[in-house]
C-alpha cells in the first residue's frame, strides 16, 4: 500500500469539506425542530428511517416471541400448553408480523437511510410522505398488536383464505383487524416506494448515470417498481374481504356467485412477488458486502442489472405455484413450473459472479462477510426446496407440508435475515458512529447459523414423513416428536443469538470503537460523509465520475457549486445520465404529516365497526392533508428571496 | 388429552413409502431431483469455499483492485453464458422430469374403477361410495375401505371451507374448495391402513382432522360394501332398543342418521355402521366404548372446536345409547 497515492488515503480522498460556517448554517437548515413538537414534526429521512428501523426490529422481536411460542408448543406430541385458538392467532401473527411488519418495511426502512447517501442527495424526495408513510404503518402495526392483545388477534392464518376469513367462518372482528391494517401497512409501502423511486431517479448526484448506479440502489429500484404492481393487488383483497365482510358484498361467496379461488389468485399474485420484494434488497446488501470485503467491484455488473430485473419480471409470473392442489388445468401448471424453474437463472447468475468477485478479490475477513457466506450455503438449499416445489407432481406431495415451512424459512431468513444481519454489522458504522462488536458478532453469527439449520433442517424430513403445517398438535404416534425436539432446540439457539446481537448493539451505543467515516476502507458514497451523517448528508453535492467513487481518482469538477445552506435545497438531475436539471426548494418539517396519519388511522380503526366512519372520518383525514399542503407565507417570500438572490 | 394409539395403521403419512401406484412415481421424480439438487448444492458450497479458502487476505487498509472498472471485464458474457446455459439445461432436466411425471400421473388405468365422493366438512370427511345404480350407495364418514389394486376415482367436495385432502403413501393432495368439484385418483398396490389427514388449513382443529385409508383385497372389500350398503340392524336385545329410542329422542338424531330409523340428520357423520370404524372424532382416537362415551359427554374435551355439543344424559341412558351404538355393526 502506497500512502502517498491520493486515491488510498483515506483523509483526502473524501469529497471536499464546506467552510466551517457553511457547515454550521447547513446543519441549523437540515435539522428537525427541537422538543416535542419536533419529535412529531421530524422529516429527516435519518431521523424518521432509524425509528422506521427500531420500529420493524421491535415488530421482527415480536414475531420472533410467537414463533418461539410455536415451537414450544410443537416440541412434544399432544402438548397442552397453547390450545387451538389461541395456537392459530399466534402462527397468523407470526407470519403476518414477520411478512408485513417486519420483512418488506425494513428493507424499505433500511433503504430510506441509505439511499440518499449512497445517490449523493441531501434528502429524500417527498420528506413528509416518507414522515406520514412511517406513521400509518407504526400505527397499523399497534392496531394490529392491540387487537391482538385484547383476545381479537387474526385467526385464519397471514394467507386468510377463504371462505375460512369470510363473514361466516370467521364472526367477530379477528379478521377485519388483519384485513384493515394489510391494506394500511401496504399503503405504507406503496408510498415508500414512491419516495424511494423518486429519490433514486430525480435526486442523484450529477455524474452518477445509471450505469455508475450501485447495485444496491439499482436492487432498491427494482424491488420499488415491483411494490408498485404487487401490493395493490393483495390491498384490492383484503378491500373486498372487509367489504365482502362489512357491507355483505359476495366477492367471495361461492354460493351467490363469487369465487373462493379469487382470493388466492389475487393473494398470490401479490404473496410470490413479496418473496422477491424482501430478497432482491438484500442482494444489494451482500454486492456492497462483496465488493468492500473482497476489496474489488462486483464482477459481471451488467449482467447482475440484467438479473435483478429479470427475477423482477419472472417474480409476477408464478403465482401460481402456490396452488398447484386448487385442480387447476394441467397445461397452465406446466407453464408456471418452468416459470418457477427459471427465476433461478438469474440467481445464480448473481450467486456466481459473489463467488468470482471473492475468488478474485483480497478478502477482508469481517462479521458480515460471515453472514454473507451463509447466505450461500442456506440460500443455495432454499432455492433448490424451490425447484422441489415448482415441480407439479412433487408439490402435491410437499405443498402445505413442513417441508415447505423448511422451504420458505431458508429462502427468508438465508435470503433476508442473513444479509440483514450482514448490512447492520456493515452500516451501523455509519448510522451511529460507533462499530460493533467483531467477537460478539462472531458469537451472533455462528449460534444463529447453527440453531437456523437445526431449526429448520428436520422440518424438511417432517414434511416429508407427512406433518402438514398450521397444527397446534399432534398424536405420538406420528412419531414427529423427536424431530419437533430438535427443530425446537435450535429455535431457542436463534432466539439467544438475536439476544446477543441485542447486547452488542447496546454495547456498542455506550462504549462501542470509534468508526470514523469510512471503517471497512469501502468504496462508495456514503462512506464519505462522516459517521454519522450530518443532517443535510454531503456538506457539499459530489459530482460522480465512476462507480466507486471513493476507490477512483477524483476527476474535476469534484463538486457542485452554490448550492444553498440557509434553504433546504436539492439539485434535481436527469434520469438517464443525471445532467443537473434544475434546483428545488424541499418543505421543512412540519406536524401535518402526523396529525393526518392520526386521522387516517381514526378512519380504519372505525371501518372496521361500521362502513360510516369511511364518510365521517375522511373530513378530519381532507382537512389535516390540506393543511399539511398549505403553502407558509413565510415560506413562499423567502422561496422567491432565494431564487432572485444572485 | 393424550391420543390413543390407534390399532393396525400401516403407515403414518409418510411420502417416501410409496403403497400405491401415484406416490410411486412421485417417490421416483423425488429421488432424481433430491440427487440432482444435492449435486448442485455441494458444488456450489465447494466452490464457495474454494474461492475463500484461495484469495489472499486483506484488510480495511488494503488497496482495492480497481483494475476491472477501466475497461470491460476479460471475457464476461461468454462466462455468463456458460453459468446460464449449464442452469438452464439442469432446469430443463427438472422440467422434463415433471412433464413425464405428470403425465403418468394423469394415466393412471381407470377401468374396473371404483367412484367415491368425499365431502370435507369442520372438522370430519363425508364419503359417499357412488354406484350407477342408486341404491346400491352408501354413506360413511371419516374412513375408507379401498381395493387393492383397483383404481379410486374420488371426486372432492367442501361443504363450509377449504379442505385438502393428503394421504402421502398413496399420492399427492388435492384441495376440496366450495363451489368446486376436483377429482383425485389413486390405487393403492399394497395391503394395509394408510393415514392421511387435512392438509388445508381449515379452521381451529385443522390439526385433528384425520382419515384412514384401509386397502384391502377385493373380495374383502366386496364384503364390506355389501355390508355398508344394508340399513341398520333392528337391536336385539332390550338395552340396545333403549339406546335406540334414547338416540332418536335426544339431538342425535338432528345431526346424524342411521339408516333404517327416523335419523336422518345430516350435519354429523352417518352412524348406520359407526362399530365397523377403527377410529371416531376424524381418526383421531380408537373407536371404543370409552372414548364415545367421553365424546357424548363432552367432545370439547378430546376435540376443541368441535361442531357437536355436549350432551348431558342420566347414566343408565347413557350406557343403553353406547350399548345401541355397538350394535351398529
Amino acid at each position: 500500500m502506497t500512502v502517498s497515492d491520493p486515491r488510498h488515503d483515506t483523509t483526502e480522498r473524501l469529497t471536499p469539506r464546506a467552510e466551517p460556517a457553511a457547515a454550521t448554517a447547513l446543519e441549523r437548515t437540515w435539522r428537525d425542530p427541537p422538543g416535542v413538537y419536533g419529535w412529531f414534526a421530524a422529516i429527516n429521512h435519518k431521523t424518521i428511517s432509524i425509528r422506521f428501523i427500531v420500529t420493524t426490529m421491535l415488530f421482527f422481536l415480536a414475531g420472533g416471541v410467537l414463533a418461539l411460542l410455536i415451537r414450544l408448543q410443537l416440541a412434544q406430541p399432544n402438548a397442552g400448553i397453547i390450545g387451538p385458538d389461541m395456537y392459530n392467532q399466534i402462527f397468523t401473527m407470526h407470519g403476518s408480523t414477520m411478512m408485513f411488519l417486519f420483512a418488506v418495511p425494513i428493507m424499505q426502512a433500511v433503504a430510506a437511510y441509505l439511499i440518499p447517501l449512497m445517490v449523493g442527495a441531501r434528502t429524500l424526495a417527498f420528506p413528509r410522505l416518507n414522515a406520514y408513510a412511517y406513521w400509518i404503518f407504526t400505527m397499523g402495526g399497534i392496531m394490529l398488536y392491540a387487537a391482538f392483545f385484547v383476545n381479537a388477534g387474526p385467526d385464519a392464518g397471514w394467507f386468510a383464505y377463504v371462505p375460512l376469513s369470510g363473514p361466516q367462518y370467521s364472526p367477530g372482528k379477528r379478521v377485519d383487524f388483519w384485513a384493515q391494517m394489510i391494506t394500511f401497512t401496504e399503503l405504507s409501502g406503496l408510498m415508500e416506494a414512491i419516495v424511494i423511486i423518486t429519490t433514486i431517479l430525480k435526486l442523484r448526484a450529477p455524474g452518477m448515470s445509471l450505469n455508475r448506479m450501485r447495485l444496491y440502489v439499482w436492487a432498491m429500484l427494482v424491488t420499488s417498481f415491483m411494490v408498485l404492481f404487487a401490493l395493490p393487488a393483495v390491498m384490492l383483497a383484503s378491500t373486498a374481504l372487509i367489504t365482502d365482510r362489512l357491507v355483505d358484498t359476495q366477492f367471495y361467496n361461492p354460493d351467490k356467485g363469487g369465487d373462493a379461488l379469487l382470493w388466492q389468485h389475487l393473494f398470490w399474485f401479490f404473496g410470490h412477488p413479496e418473496v422477491y420484494l424482501i430478497f432482491i434488497p438484500p442482494l444489494g446488501f451482500i454486492s456492497s458486502i462483496v465488493a468492500a470485503f473482497a476489496r474489488r467491484p462486483v464482477v459481471g455488473y451488467p449482467a447482475m442489472i440484467l438479473a435483478l430485473v429479470t427475477t423482477a419480471f419472472l417474480a409476477f409470473g408464478l403465482w401460481v405455484h402456490h396452488m398447484f392442489a386448487t385442480n387447476l388445468p394441467d397445461l397452465g401448471k406446466t407453464f408456471f413450473t418452468a416459470a418457477s424453474l427459471i427465476i433461478a437463472v438469474p440467481t445464480a447468475v448473481q450467486i456466481f459472479c459473489w463467488i468470482a468477485t471473492l475468488g478474485s478479490g483480497r478478502i477482508h475477513f469481517k462479521t458480515p462477510l460471515l453472514f454473507v457466506l451463509a447466505f450461500f450455503f442456506i440460500l443455495v438449499m432454499g432455492g433448490l426446496t424451490g425447484l422441489m416445489l415448482a415441480s407439479v407432481s412433487l408439490d402435491t406431495q410437499l405443498h402445505d407440508s413442513f417441508f415447505v415451512v423448511a422451504h420458505l424459512h431458508y429462502v427468508l431468513m438465508g435470503g433476508a435475515v442473513f444479509p440483514l444481519f450482514g448490512a447492520f454489522y456493515f452500516w451501523f458504522p455509519k448510522f451511529t458512529g460507533r462499530m460493533l462488536g467483531e467477537r460478539l458478532g462472531r458469537w451472533n453469527f455462528w449460534l444463529f447459523f447453527i440453531g437456523f439449520n437445526v431449526t429448520f433442517f428436520p422440518m424438511h424430513l417432517l414434511g416429508l414423513w407427512g406433518m402438514p403445517r398450521r397444527v397446534y398438535t399432534y398424536p405420538a404416534e406420528m412419531g414427529w416428536g423427536d424431530m419437533n425436539l430438535v427443530a425446537s432446540i435450535g429455535a431457542a439457539m436463534i432466539g439467544l443469538s438475536v439476544l446477543l446481537f441485542l447486547v452488542n448493539v447496546a454495547r456498542s451505543l455506550r462504549a462501542g470503537r470509534v468508526a470514523g467515516p469510512d471503517p471497512w476502507g469501502a468504496g462508495t458514497l456514503e462512506w464519505s460523509v462522516a459517521s454519522p451523517p450530518p443532517m443535510g448528508n454531503f456538506e457539499v453535492i459530489p459530482v460522480v465520475h465512476g462507480r466507486y467513487p471513493l476507490w477512483q481518482p477524483q476527476l474535476e469538477p469534484t463538486h457542485v457549486e452554490g448550492m444553498s445552506n440557509d434553504w433546504r435545497e436539492v439539485l434535481v438531475t436527469t434520469v438517464a445520465d443525471a445532467e443537473p436539471d434544475h434546483r428545488l426548494s424541499m418543505p421543512s418539517p412540519s406536524i401535518w404529516p402526523f396529525l393526518s396519519a392520526l386521522a387516517t388511522t381514526v378512519l380504519f380503526i372505525g371501518s372496521i365497526f361500521t362502513p360510516w366512519a369511511v364518510v365521517w372520518a375522511a373530513a378530519p383525514v381532507a382537512v389535516t392533508a390540506t393543511l399539511w399542503f398549505w403553502p407558509r407565507r413565510a415560506i413562499v417570500r423567502e422561496r422567491v428571496r432565494s431564487e432572485v438572490r444572485p | 388429552m393424550e391420543h390413543a394409539r390407534v390399532p393396525g395403521v400401516t403407515s403414518m403419512q409418510d411420502a417416501l413409502r410409496a403403497a400405491g401406484a401415484q406416490a410411486g412415481h412421485i417417490g421416483d421424480l423425488w429421488n432424481g431431483t433430491l440427487a440432482l439438487c444435492t449435486f448442485v448444492f455441494v458444488a456450489i458450497v465447494v466452490a464457495t469455499i474454494i474461492a475463500v479458502w484461495c484469495a489472499p487476505r486483506a484488510d480495511a487498509a488494503t488497496r482495492p483492485d480497481t483494475s476491472s472498472l477501466d475497461g470491460p471485464e476479460h471475457r464476461i458474457w461468454c462466462r455468463i453464458g456458460w453459468a446460464t446455459g449449464t442452469s438452464v439445461a439442469g432446469l430443463l432436466v427438472l422440467l422434463a422430469g415433471d412433464v413425464f411425471t405428470s403425465r403418468a400421473l394423469a394415466r393412471l388405468p381407470l377401468r374396473d374403477a371404483v367412484n367415491i365422493e368425499l365431502v370435507g366438512h369442520q372438522w370430519w370427511w363425508e364419503a359417499r361410495y357412488l354406484d350407477a345404480d342408486a341404491s346400491r350407495e352408501f354413506t360413511t364418514a371419516n374412513e375408507l375401505t379401498i381395493p387393492v389394486g383397483r383404481p379410486v376415482i374420488v371426486t372432492l367436495r367442501a361443504d363450509d371451507v377449504i379442505h385438502s385432502l393428503w394421504v402421502p403413501n398413496l399420492g399427492g393432495k388435492k384441495d376440496l374448495i366450495p363451489g368446486r368439484t376436483a377429482t383425485l385418483q389413486l390405487r393403492a398396490d399394497r395391503a394395509g391402513t394408510y393415514r392421511g389427514q387435512c392438509a388445508e388449513f381449515c379452521g381451529l382443529e385443522h390439526a385433528l382432522m384425520a382419515l384412514l385409508v384401509h386397502a384391502v383385497p377385493t373380495s374383502d372389500y366386496e364384503a364390506w360394501a355389501a355390508n355398508q350398503r344394508g340399513n341398520a340392524r333392528d337391536p336385539a336385545d332390550a338395552a340396545a332398543r333403549r339406546g335406540r329410542d334414547v338416540f332418536l329422542g335426544a339431538s342425535c338424531a338432528k345431526c346424524h342418521a342411521v339408516a333404517g330409523t327416523p335419523a336422518q340428520g345430516r350435519m354429523g357423520p352417518d352412524l348406520t355402521h359407526l362399530a365397523s370404524r377403527r377410529t371416531i372424532a376424524a381418526g383421531i382416537f380408537p373407536n371404543n366404548r370409552g372414548h364415545l362415551a367421553g365424546w357424548i359427554a363432552d367432545p370439547q374435551a378430546l376435540k376443541p372446536g368441535v361442531n357437536m355439543p355436549a350432551n348431558t344424559l342420566p347414566p343408565d341412558d347413557l350406557q343403553a345409547l353406547l350399548t345401541y351404538l355397538e350394535t351398529l355393526r
